[in-house]
């Protein structure tokens, strides 16, 4: 008897607390008529928990606490909004983890949160550590949503559980190498990559775009994602007079590589992928950042609807500025939770068909996957480096929200 | 032809860190027979004590060359009081233990430093600001910049007042003499701790220097850069004989040289079957041969059995 008296006092408390919540909610409408159920019926909740798995150390860890940072403020909105599952409040957690984008360390880390069983997992950052992962996530029959991993073979290993919400390699490299012999029209291009999955995988699909549509790969180069000294393998490019230099891989390379390019006293454009599509880039390429190239999948934030709202959002919440992926990494958690709503479960195997039949307008774009798991008509867009920043040139391909 | 010369002038800006960092193992090694794996931490800390001091005094408006000069004579005696402290703490108490234990302590040290660093300095790239002029010169058709002629010429200097300081003054015979006999050193009046500290001091204010040289040539810093530059800079100590101070220069000039001809050139010499990313491999595939032809090195002496 003394539990009902206890509890008794809480309704009310509550009651109100959830009308409160709903008034601060974006769409009171929606929420409030169902606060008194939630009364009557003692609240039931649940709670979602989600790993998410990015570089929190070492050269990548800008890029991965970007990530992080996109994936928590839509944890935070979720929570905000009394989001329902089901007939029961929400309550979202993220777990942090860190893979220090090393794909050894990235499956230590796959199978910790496979085993500490995670609704689904928001990641990873790398595709040489979402590839590996992915298995033991498919195994343990957990939901993975990569923000960033572009890699093509992620989607394509039959695994019904792997998504992502970006472009991938084949959609990008085609577009940089049809931007490459089309609006640049150079002829001979050297191509340097940093021979992880990402890199390598972004240089192929660049160098088969490019080829096809009639330029020359005069020299093809390669270096680490750990390197700093690039002096000889320009030096090399330098003797192969290009017109164009393509490098596959991240900005803690692409900067300095920028700088050293500069310094050899070559005046030869260069042309990234979206992992150099960073503000840090032109931190770490100095002068030398004027006129590059990159590409990035997706719309330019200021194109997405509600893209600066988001981007003063996580200025005031983080102090400081999007790197990258943060949207990316915010819908990919707002899609999964939508797919958990729409299936009314967290189990997996009750939301991932919802998850792969999903028509959801998220803050980057309208997220549809194919049979693969990719998001369908992903978008790119092509930057050039101009006084510090990169401004936007064009968007070729995709569809942005309605 | 110019990218022959390109390719050398390349390798001899690397080369010329690598000779500097090289020192300091080699001078350790010769005096207490003694890898310190922590040196290329020092480096580490040298190159981000610097960054840090010049981004805090490029504001100043003070021109590019003092700005670095500053920096430059702030990083030297932090480096000084690191290479002092590890030499105290982690290598004296074990000066007379089995020769496994220093070299443990020697790793222990290096990590410790690497992870004091990230929570000092934090996880991301420091950028070295663009206040040293880059604008290249044609020398011989191939490129080079004021910066990497400085490089290159400090080096030299510094390598020259070394050789000179342990040949002409008598620290340096005190050092000679450590280095064949603590005992007997000590017996003649020598003062082996004071010799021993210095060792480790004079070491850590050259490593200092390379990290300065490191960040201003390759524009960045961060907390992870000393480990695989202290490995480079070990295989060149060992590729001129370890314990020698001219081959510890030497060793590093060649490894710089070898380094970029290799990553230039392996590509065509073998038709594509093995491209730039061994760059590395080809460095360490050349010390392989040298030990199996030359075991004590290129300048090595046989090294006298010692207590």
């Amino acid at each position: 008897m003394t539990l009902p008296v206890s509890s008794r006092p809480l309704l009310p408390l509550v009651a109100l607390s959830a009308c409160l919540l709903a008034a601060c909610g974006e769409k009171p409408a929606e929420v409030t008529p169902a606060a008194p159920i939630a009364g009557a019926a003692a609240v039931p909740s649940i709670t979602v928990r989600l790993g998410h798995v990015a570089p929190l150390t070492g050269p990548q860890a800008h890029l991965g606490k970007d990530n992080e940072n996109g994936a928590r403020l839509a944890v935070e909105d979720l929570n905000a909004e009394n989001f329902r599952i089901g007939d029961a409040v929400a309550k979202f957690e993220l777990l942090g983890e860190d893979d220090q984008a090393d794909p050894r360390q990235g499956t230590t880390v796959a199978q910790k949160l496979a085993d500490s069983r995670v609704n689904a997992v928001i990641g990873h950052l790398n595709s040489g550590t979402t590839i590996p992962a992915s298995r033991i996530y498919h195994d343990a029959g957990i939901v993975q949503v990569s923000p960033s991993a572009t890699n093509p073979q992620y989607t394509r290993q039959g695994y019904k559980g792997a998504f992502r919400v970006f472009a991938d390699d084949v959609q990008q490299g085609g577009v940089l190498g049809a931007f490459a012999t089309g609006r640049l029209s150079v002829k001979r291009i050297a191509i340097i990559d940093d021979r992880t999955a990402y890199g390598q995988g972004l240089a192929d699909e660049f160098e088969k775009a490019a080829r096809a549509a009639g330029a020359e790969i005069v020299a093809r180069e390669y270096t680490t994602d750990k390197a700093t000294d690039f002096a000889s393998i320009l030096t090399k490019v330098k003797s192969m007079s290009a017109d164009l230099l393509f490098y596959g891989g991240m900005d803690t390379q692409a900067g300095p590589m920028a700088r050293q390019l500069k310094t050899l006293g070559l005046a030869v454009p260069m042309l990234f992928g979206d992992g150099a599509c960073t503000v840090e880039f032109h931190k770490l390429a100095g002068d030398g950042a004027e006129g590059h190239y990159c590409s990035l999948p997706g719309v330019p934030l200021d194109k997405m609807a509600g893209g600066t709202a988001f981007r003063d959002r996580y200025k005031a919440k983080f102090n400081a500025e999007i790197q990258l992926y943060a949207p990316y990494a915010y819908d990919a958690v707002r899609v999964v939770a939508e797919a958990m709503k729409v299936a009314g479960s967290t189990d997996a195997t009750k939301f991932l068909p919802a998850l792969a039949a999903i028509n959801y307008p998220g803050l980057t774009a309208q997220i549809v996957f194919d049979e693969k798991g990719d998001i369908k008509d992903g978008a790119v867009t092509l930057y050039q480096a101009k006084a510090g920043a990169w401004s936007p040139l064009e968007t070729m391909g995709g569809k942005a929200t309605q | 032809m110019d990218i022959f010369i390109q390719q050398i002038i390349n390798g001899l800006v690397l080369g010329s860190i690598y000779a500097l960092v090289a020192l300091g193992y080699t001078m350790v090694y010769g005096i207490l027979g003694l890898i310190n794996f922590a040196h290329g931490e020092v480096v580490m800390i040298g190159a981000l004590t610097a960054v840090t001091a010049i981004g805090l005094l490029v504001p100043a408006g003070l021109p590019g060359p003092v700005v670095v000069l500053c920096g430059l004579l702030i990083a030297i005696p932090v480096c000084m009081a690191v290479g002092f402290t590890i030499e105290r703490i982690a290598y004296r108490p074990l000066r007379n233990a089995p020769r496994l234990a220093p070299l443990i302590t020697a790793i222990g040290v290096s990590i410790v430093l690497q992870q004091l660093a990230m929570i000092g300095w934090g996880r991301n790239y420091h950028t070295f600001p663009a206040i040293l002029p880059a604008t290249p010169h044609g020398f011989m058709g191939a490129t080079i910049t004021d910066l990497q002629v400085l490089i290159i010429a400090t080096a030299g200097v510094l390598m020259a007042a070394l050789v000179w300081l342990i040949r002409h003054t008598r620290l340096g015979r005190a050092m000679r003499a450590t280095s064949e006999n603590p005992a007997v050193a000590r017996l003649m009046g020598v003062d082996v701790d004071r010799v021993i500290s210095f060792t480790f001091v004079l070491g850590s204010a050259l490593a200092a220097v390379a990290g300065l040289m490191v960040a201003a040539n390759y524009s960045i810093a961060h907390y992870a850069m000393g480990f695989m530059l202290g490995l480079k800079a070990f295989t060149a100590a060992v590729l001129g004989g370890i314990g020698n101070i001219g081959g510890a220069m030497l060793g590093g000039l060649l490894l710089g040289v070898i380094e970029s001809l290799g990553a230039g050139y392996i590509g065509d010499l073998t038709g594509g079957f093995l491209g730039s990313h061994y760059q590395d491999v080809f460095a360490f595939f050349v010390l392989i041969l040298v030990l199996v032809f030359r075991p004590s090195g290129l300048m090595g002496e046989k090294v006298s059995e010692r207590a």
